[in-house]
């Protein structure tokens, strides 16, 4: 960065700056269309994870929801009657309501995008959406989702329908009835996506349709695991290319069982360049993909230091790291926010693939789990990932189920917490309290 | 010193050589013999590629004259009924190394093998007794199991030759073999003189059946390039207008396990379709001898010959095939049933491509401290003859006059430094930095020969995939551009200072450069090269801005042995303080 009075040269902490690329000039609103149980919500909630995950923030906002938050008690499918003035009336409100909180958002909070999430069937509607964003400075960009699969339809209606607050009382059969009839109210009116709208895609809209394209809904399950206890782990240094320690290698067996069990059809299994997870893979007797970008963080002039080796020689790196872990970048290294740019591509390539198990590193393995399970920058480099055990998330309804497997060898602790005392003046106990036992 | 020389071999990437009693001459005499082994072990890997079939072929070494990049090994699968399925079909196993006997090698499962790197590559492969054994796949992903066709359609001048030409070099330029199979092209072989757009008339049965065949050589053609030489992908480059034509290679790429995809151009807009013919049509061998005007009165007659029978993809009637529908030049697209990664990529790629002129500006950072000084990588600043080039580049931006420049720069002081000299906004890249030398970082090639003489070698024998130990390879390198120029495809007017391996590669993509020629692409300091997309390629232009700089292109020597001498290693070094 540019030198400026008063301000550290430093360059690993500037946050705007080394953003790859300004995403957007002006926010964007993206609208999605179609009929109830077309899965609007599960694009919705999707797209928000991943660009949130990719760094842009990105906001839902589902009128339904405020729906609900307007008429306390759902009583039945008679609310959505395109004769019901009252209906219509709450309607058009909760989605002004909705839209107001997109602006501000957008245009207040720092949002870059927001997900208007409601069925936005007919043209008259969108116009209206249109409008507020030209007005507000705003991009527009419409995601329909068509479908006239009854099974799709009844699948999504038991996944997450059912579950919904509108029909915590009533029974399946009831709830599945009055929801066909609520989607009934719409179709009279529904007008498909046929807007000329006379511009071109812009980068995150781009972006948006590559990722909209590879996602999918076949079930299908992910297993992250870390490679076998390393040579380094056990001497409690980081980084490096050391091979699996005996208990690691018993890991590898655990693991050849362990997926034998799950008796998986077509699974594909992925580690890095490194030595220690290839190792691992071997160990299955099964192919492996080798993906350079599934390698550990770099850690640069750290690599293969013990932290008390880093706090000894780099006390204000160290103390930095602390300060704040996901965008720290070690000298001559990355930071978690490099490794989430250099995991892109694996991110979508398992949305792609079915069934994958994933070898791969610590700081690695959380990023991939911050992605399926939606957590923060903040949360991410603290999540924990133990040696030897084996995370396994199935997507269900909105989101994932994690099972966490622990394959019963034993292994070092390589989780370290963030310290009370963060500070550059910190002293060495203090800065050393959080290190987990090593050798 | 009870570890054999072979299992030494084995771990001399790694820190210390175990054996190493602390006596100099004794560990001398280890490395010789550990580089004896590693030569004869290159040597007994050659034997076993001749005899080995092309498909498991991972060159340890090559000096090679093989124009394209080679092939990773992959199975031999081929699903052909995977294609016209209504559900997601299932994609067989894309992990590489499993033929048929392989598999049956692994049922009895054993110890888990032992592992040995790969000295070009730094690839850790299963070994026996410190011979690498089966090839794992070393490509990020197998992008295709089985191959894919792609299929022009449109009505002539809709961009199908421009779409083809310019996805073929971006597939091989990010690792997939690809080649283009344009049918005029086959026509006007056969048919030696162009004499006029009566050739196309649907009532012509001559040409019609010439037309037929030279289809059916091309796609014979495609054939052989799909199946028997490697090639991943194929672009049948045609109107393809009919579903008749359509139908007939379907069914030929279904009996030969070849995926298919449809790319459809169409546009109404008779400026664009002007401006088409102008560009590439009248620069066409079919109308060397025409003046302007009856080159273009006969191409749109030519256009309107296949006017009526122009049936486009359709909605409902070919919602079973894969294609993307390019409208208006990309002003709106659809996408039907996208099968597989490739397709997804190649979607990806032709929506962000457009044709709006503009030009793309390549250039280093100013002369660096580290540059002067002969040695590579590092992170140092400019030297002042280094931040002469930086006023002179801005001054040459501005008489250049370039609306709305867009200015990149990596993450390292020297391009950033340049940029600040400009005085306009910039935006950092870290995917720019420079290739990652690993161990050799800020060495001086005279020390990377003293320290590290058989890497120095293994980097001259196969510059593409050489990958620095603990550091990065060009072919590293261009994975880690692909965002790069994703981005500058949707960008116009842009100025991106790199450094010397980035901007080869970059250039490498915009002039369809080959993984051997990429390395050795000359790109000297204080030269700005500007592109400009012209027809089916790219004009460029190199300006110099007279600033002096040294030179720090280094040749590929003629011997590169590992037993050559110091002085045949550092005769192509450029001089240095």
């Amino acid at each position: 960065m540019p030198m400026m009075r008063g301000c550290s040269s430093r360059t690993k902490l500037a946050q705007n700056q080394d953003r790859a690329v300004c995403m957007t000039n002006c926010p964007t609103l993206i609208v999605t269309v179609g009929l109830p149980a077309r899965g609007k919500t599960y694009i919705s909630k999707k797209l928000t994870r991943y660009l949130n995950w990719i760094g842009v923030p990105t906001r839902e906002f589902n009128v339904g929801q405020y729906r609900r938050e307007c008429v306390k008690i759902y009583k039945s499918f008679e609310f959505f009657r395109p004769d019901n003035e009252e209906g219509l009336k709450i309607r058009r409100q909760c989605a002004s309501a909705a839209l107001n909180d997109v602006r501000q958002y957008l245009s207040e909070e720092g949002g870059q995008v927001a997900v208007f999430d409601a069925t936005n069937t007919t043209r008259e509607r969108r116009e209206t959406i249109i409008q507020f964003a030209e007005q507000n400075g705003f991009k527009v960009f419409f995601v329909e989702s068509v479908c006239e699969d009854p099974d799709v339809i009844q699948e999504n209606i038991v996944q997450v329908k059912l579950g919904s607050p509108d029909y915590t009382n009533c029974n399946t059969e009831e709830a599945v009835e009055d929801f066909m009839k609520r989607i009934k109210c719409y179709e009279n009116s529904y007008e498909t996506l046929d807007e000329v709208l006379d511009r071109v895609l812009d980068h995150i809209q781009s972006r948006i349709v590559y990722y909209l394209m590879n996602i999918h809904i076949t079930p299908r399950s992910i297993y992250l695991c870390r490679h076998g206890e390393s040579e380094l782990n056990v001497n409690g240094r980081i980084g490096g290319d050391s091979g699996l320690t005996p208990r690691g290698k018993e890991f590898g067996k655990k693991l050849s069982q362990f997926i034998l069990e799950q008796g998986i059809s077509d699974l594909k299994v992925w580690t890095s360049q490194m030595k220690r997870t290839i190792q691992t893979a071997e160990a299955l007797h099964v192919p492996y993909e080798q993906w350079k970008v599934l390698n550990e963080i770099d850690a640069g002039v750290c690599e293969e230091m013990m932290y008390e080796e880093i706090q000894d020689h780099y006390p204000l790196e160290f103390a930095l790291r602390d300060q704040d872990k996901y965008r720290y970048r070690y000298p001559k290294g990355e930071s978690y926010e490099d490794l989430v740019q250099r995991l892109e591509p694996v991110i979508m390539e398992l949305e792609r693939q079915e069934n994958v198990l994933v070898i791969c590193h610590q700081a690695v393995m959380r990023c991939l789990l911050a992605y399926f399970l939606d957590k923060t920058a903040e949360e991410l480099p603290y999540l924990k990932c133990p040696l030897h055990t084996v995370l396994k998330l199935t997507p269900v309804a909105y989101g994932c189920k994690v099972e966490s497997i622990s394959l019963n060898v034993d292994a070092v602790d390589t989780h370290r917490e963030r310290p009370e005392n963060v500070e550059v003046s910190r002293m060495s106990e203090e800065a050393l309290l959080t290190v987990p036992a090593h050798q | 010193m009870s570890l054999t020389v072979k299992q030494r071999m084995c771990c001399v990437r790694t820190t210390a050589i175990t054996a190493d009693c602390g006596q100099p001459e004794a560990r001398d005499k280890i490395e010789r013999e550990i580089e004896r082994e590693i030569e004869r072990e290159i040597e007994r890997e050659r034997e076993r590629e001749r005899e080995r079939e092309p498909a498991t072929r991972d060159r340890i070494v090559s000096p090679s004259t093989r124009t394209e990049q080679p092939r990773a090994a992959r199975m031999k699968h081929r699903s052909s009924s995977e294609q016209h399925h209504g559900k997601r079909p299932r994609v067989p196993a894309a992990a590489a190394s499993t033929s048929p006997q392989d598999r049956m090698e692994d049922k009895p499962p054993s110890n888990p093998r032992e592992l040995t790197q790969n000295p070009l590559k730094k690839i850790w492969m299963p070994c026996k007794n410190g011979l690498p054994e089966k090839h794992i796949s070393q490509r990020k992903i197998c992008m295709t199991n089985c191959p894919t066709l792609i299929v022009t359609v449109g009505l002539p001048a809709r961009g199908k030759t421009y779409i083809s030409k310019k996805l073929t070099r971006y597939l091989n330029w990010i690792g997939v073999p690809t080649r283009e199979f344009n049918v005029g092209q086959y026509r006007r072989e056969c048919v030696k003189i162009y004499k006029s757009f009566e050739f196309f008339r649907p009532d012509n049965e001559e040409g019609l059946k010439i037309r037929r065949q030279c289809a059916s050589a091309a796609l014979n053609d495609v054939r052989q390039y799909l199946s028997e030489e490697g090639g991943q992908v194929a672009v049948f480059d045609a109107t393809n207008t009919t579903r008749e034509r359509r139908e007939t290679i379907i069914q030929f790429a279904e009996q030969n396990g070849f995926k298919v995809f449809f790319v459809e151009s169409v546009c109404e807009d008779p400026d664009v379709i002007q401006e088409n013919i102008v560009q590439v049509k009248l620069g066409s061998p079919d109308y060397t001898n025409c003046n302007t005007e009856e080159a273009v009165e006969d191409f749109m007659k030519r256009i309107k010959c296949y006017e009526n029978s122009y049936e486009t993809l359709d909605e409902v009637l070919d919602r079973d095939l894969s294609y993307i529908k390019i409208i208006d030049v990309g002003q709106r697209y659809l996408v039907n049933r996208v099968l597989d990664h490739i397709q997804s990529r190649i979607v990806y790629y032709l929506m962000n491509i457009h044709i709006t002129p503009r030009s793309i500006y390549l250039c280093r950072h100013g002369e660096s401290e580290l540059n002067v000084n002969g040695r590579i990588g590092g992170d140092s600043g400019l030297t002042p003859r280094g931040k002469e080039f930086g006023k002179k580049l801005s001054q040459f931006i501005l008489e250049q006059g370039i609306s709305d420049l867009k200015v990149w720069t990596s993450q390292m002081k020297r391009t950033i430094q340049t940029a600040e000299a400009l005085h306009v906004p910039y935006e950092q890249w870290k995917v720019l930095n420079e290739i990652d030398a690993g161990v050799c970082e800020e060495m001086m090639y005279e020390e990377i020969q003293d320290h590290y003489p058989l890497e120095f070698a293994l980097r001259d024998q196969d510059k593409y995939r050489y990958r620095y130990p603990k550091g990065e390879s060009y072919e590293d390198l261009v994975q880690r551009l692909e965002p790069v120029i994703m981005e500058l495809e949707r960008q116009e007017n842009v100025l991106v200072i790199c450094h010397q391996a980035v901007m080869r590669c970059l250039l490498a993509y915009f002039l369809d450069k080959t993984a051997e020629e990429l390395p050795y692409l000359k790109c000297p300091l204080h030269t700005v090269l500007k592109l400009t997309p012209v027809a089916y390629g790219c004009k460029v232009e190199s300006i110099s801005l007279n600033v002096d700089a040294v030179d720090t292109h280094r040749e590929r020597p003629e011997n590169v042995n590992i037993h050559r001498t110091t002085r045949d290693a550092l005769q192509t070094v450029p001089p240095h303080l």
